[in-house]
């Protein structure tokens, strides 16, 4: 499951060492590959066959430059095609002439439009615009209640009333210019795109209040599905953007790409959490080596940032790059990670994971002990393992219900993990200025180089 | 602070816990001894947390929620009546996509290149998945090599066969156990956000009421805003007893109370509906363990755990299946908005990778779109013309 695209082109590229190009057999097996990771990230097949293609026209020919990896470079023509079909023109939103700008929700039963409209309304406000929102969904219970409680969590006013969805958005629609709100957003009941009658609700909605900007919401766990469905909305309605919900899962996310390539629509917005502030706008590259499984360096980032306290952050930064960053540090951080979620979904986050290290199946559990042993450490263990002798060492295992050897193996571990950090403390700084962090070439394969020491019992296949 | 850093933390954090860890299991498997018994530290996660059920939320008989409803079980608290549909008409609207391919294979004079490429397209279309498309396919491609199915038509038979004869579940009936009349059953449904747990709850409960049983329904999502109040009308609808929250309490207490409720009241099945909630958020499975363990903890007895799952997803729901069995112990599932044009393939490799039957499936957004999952008709439904 977590077999990244690299881990499988090592296999094919194993054998093309010393050849200068690709033949036409190692890019269709290239190509299968792709096609394999494109389609278990729930890629639509028809979408899957036209980007596997437009790639093929790419790879044909590639010349195996030998500085680079051929893996990495095959991965990023697929990246780059990846990212170009999701991104391409963003969506900005230009507010109407004469108010309001009128924002219509559509999409299938349980996508999060009623969410997403107050997440919209409330990125509305801090815009600086006064929206109104308007419950047209009349069919599912509770659904307008859900609005208005929304609605007060955001301190935007709600519209609705008895009656049907039509008139409902139409009055929403006197009532906004009554009230002299600057955007309209209008939530609308789930529907199915092959329930004709519902299709044609829809449209008569949006004939009655010509919105400027009509989003269809899609759940990025949705699999083949996802085409139809979004030909069909688009056809009956003329989406203009997408919003791709509940990215906070651990879906690749292939129905983007497939959405996006069949309706040519930018994806305007990503929602990635229940709360209403989990929303902003999405980005392509990030969403691109998701779907292929690659890890999303830049979420885990923002994760990180949102689980991690800042200043102890901070000063669990400088400690490292110092080479001062203790055991204590090490728990301290590791309770911060806990807070990012399991730590299988962070490691399939996780770029160029290696394989043994992925099929090794780390549970939460397995953190554990390791935080037992910490714990049963003096202040002053935990400052200096060096001093950890025989009977301390003894005296930690019992406390935490391990044994002396899996102390060492920790101790001994978390001091090459120290010396490693050095380094690479004294790499960075060599660079000045803002920088992004890079996709390093070859993941954490750059990584296990500088960590000999630590991979002396283990059978990695050293890069 | 520069985000360098962030990841740098992250990666050598995680890395390094990695590392250890991996280790640590390599030594297990080496046999390594352990010293003595744990004597357990006093602080953090090692500890098992303490099981404390407040009994904090306001309990509202159905009758203050809605004014037609009978607390006592009566003959007049029927649910409103409901027509069943028909697993194969629902599912015409969805067969029209895949018939073209179907009849392009019997079309075709023998089994061709473009008979597997057709055969492949249809299941993955089907949310399948790549690797048991690939199982099938390539245990049939034997038997056609073995000269053992020579024509189209005997190649869809058998896929359609085999795909049946893997769906084997003996146990797809919904578990009403007998017992005291103070022990309810209690039926927990699970699932991430917006599959159609609420809804399913309102039909599963007119269901039961039709079969003649007393239904009592916890509002146990106290998460989402008008959860409890989306549920109110349901057991309205249905006919049955509502316990709820106040927003925000705690989901365990509230199931718990529901149940303490419908012993006393002497109400057979209590149906207990969850927040949606994603599989990869730790605290939030932490939470729904907490909610089985509590609702095991009463005079009820929890007798199945259905995990709802919406036919759209694609292959992300085996992952969903896998950890949610993993918390909660799910006994069935359900398999929801199949009415769409989505074939809901996601639910075959739930049901033959994970053991897990399917027990019913979703047809629409009323109260009667509900019917048994049968094998037979589900696989039939997809192939024929």
């Amino acid at each position: 499951m977590f077999d990244t695209l690299s881990d499988r082109f090592d296999g094919i590229f194993k054998k093309l060492r010393g050849k200068g190009r690709l033949t036409d057999s190692d890019v269709d097996e290239v190509l299968r590959e792709i096609r394999t990771a494109l389609l278990e990230a729930d890629v639509n097949v028809a979408v899957a066959r036209t980007v596997v293609e437009r790639i093929r026209e790419q790879a044909v020919g590639l010349k195996l430059s030998q500085a680079l990896d051929p893996s990495q470079q095959v991965i990023k023509i697929v990246s780059n095609e990846l990212t170009n079909i999701l991104g391409g023109q963003t969506l900005k939103i230009t507010y109407a002439g004469r108010p309001p700008t009128v924002v219509l929700m559509a999409g299938l039963q349980g996508s999060g439009k009623t969410t997403n409209s107050a997440k919209l309304a409330k990125w509305f406000k801090s815009q600086g615009r006064q929206p109104l929102l308007v419950g047209a969904d009349l069919q599912r219970p509770a659904a307008v209640e859900q609005l208005r409680v929304l609605g007060r969590q955001i301190d935007v006013p709600v519209f609705s009333e008895a009656g049907d969805p039509v008139s409902v958005a139409a009055r929403g629609l006197a009532e906004a210019r009554r009230l002299g709100r600057d955007v309209l957003i209008v939530d609308t009941a789930g529907r199915l795109a092959i329930d004709s009658d519902m299709m044609a609700q829809v449209r008569q909605i949006s004939e009655a209040i010509e919105p400027h900007y009509t989003f269809l919401v899609i759940d990025a766990m949705t699999g083949q599905d996802a085409v139809g469905v979004a030909e069909a909305f688009h056809e009956t309605l003329a989406i203009d953007g997408v919003i791709l919900s509940k990215l906070d899962g651990d879906a690749r996310g292939g129905a983007a790409l497939s959405v996006k390539e069949v309706i040519g629509r930018p994806i305007a917005f990503a929602s990635t959490g229940e709360k209403l502030d989990a929303f902003e706008q999405f980005h392509p590259d990030r969403m691109a080596s998701r779907i292929l499984g690659m890890g999303d360096v830049l979420t885990l980032i923002e994760q990180a940032e949102k689980a991690f306290e800042k200043d102890s952050a901070a000063e669990a930064a400088q400690r490292m790059m110092d080479g001062e960053f203790t055991l204590d540090d090490f728990l301290d951080q590791m309770q911060q990670l806990k807070k990012m979620g399991p730590l299988s979904g962070l490691m399939g986050m996780m770029p160029g994971m290696p394989k043994e290290l992925k099929n090794a199946k780390i549970d939460d559990d397995d953190l554990k002990p390791v935080e037992a042993i910490i714990r049963s450490m003096t202040p002053a263990e935990r400052r200096k393992p060096e001093i950890i002798n025989g009977s301390r060492r003894n005296r930690i295992a019992m406390g935490s219900g391990t044994s002396v050897g899996e102390i060492n193996r920790l101790v001994k571990q978390f001091s090459e993990m120290q010396k490693m950090m050095k380094r690479m403390g004294g790499m960075s700084m060599g660079k000045k200025g803002k920088k992004k962090m890079p996709m390093m070439p070859g993941g954490l394969g750059a990584l296990k180089g500088q960590m000999p020491g630590a991979f002396s019992d283990m059978p990695f296949n050293q890069r | 602070m520069p985000s360098i850093f962030l990841v740098l933390i992250a990666v050598v954090v995680i890395f390094g816990v990695v590392t250890v860890a991996v280790s640590r299991q390599r030594a297990k498997a080496v046999g390594a001894a352990r010293v003595a018994t744990p004597i357990a530290p006093t602080v953090g996660r090692y500890v098992a947390p303490v099981v404390d059920v407040e009994a904090e939320p306001t309990i509202q008989p159905a009758a203050e929620v809605a004014a037609e409803a009978e607390p006592e079980v009566d003959v007049e608290g029927e649910p409103e009546s409901f027509e069943r549909p028909r697993f194969r008409d629902r599912m015409a609207k969805s067969r029209a996509a895949l018939v073209g391919v179907f009849s392009g294979v019997r079309g075709r004079a023998g089994i061709t290149n473009e008979t597997w490429d057709d055969l492949e397209e249809a299941l993955l279309r089907a949310d399948v998945g790549v690797r048991v498309t690939d199982e099938l396919l390539n245990g049939l491609r034997a038997r056609v090599k073995a000269k053992e199915l020579t024509d189209p038509d005997a190649l869809l038979n058998a896929l359609q066969a085999d795909m049946i004869g893997r769906l084997t579940a003996s146990d797809r009936a919904l578990r009403l156990e007998p017992g005291d009349a103070d022990s309810p059953n209690v039926w927990l449904f699970v699932g991430v956000n917006g599959v159609g747990k609420t809804t399913t709850i309102g039909k599963v409960g007119a269901q039961q009421r039709q079969l003649g049983h007393t239904v009592l329904m916890a509002a146990g999502d106290t998460f989402r805003a008008a959860a409890a109040e989306q549920l109110a009308t349901w057991a309205q609808r249905s006919g049955s007893e509502l316990v709820r929250g106040n927003e925000g309490s705690d989901p365990s207490a509230v199931i718990f109370d529901g149940i303490e409720s419908a012993s006393a009241r002497k109400i057979e099945l209590v149906l207990a509906d969850t927040a949606g909630r994603l599989h990869n958020k730790t605290n939030l499975m932490e939470e729904l363990r907490k909610v089985r363990r509590v609702a095991g903890k009463g005079r009820g007895r929890v007798t199945e755990v259905l995990l709802v799952i919406d036919a759209t997803t694609g292959q992300n729901g085996l992952a969903q299946a896998r950890q949610f069995a993993e918390a909660t112990e799910v006994t069935g599932v359900v398999l929801t908005k199949l009415d769409g044009s989505a074939k809901g393939g996601i639910v075959f490799a739930i049901e033959t990778e994970l053991g897990l039957p399917v027990k019913l499936v979703g047809l629409g957004e009323t109260i009667g779109d509900l019917v048994e999952f049968d094998p037979t008709e589900f696989i039939e439904a997809l192939f024929s013309e």
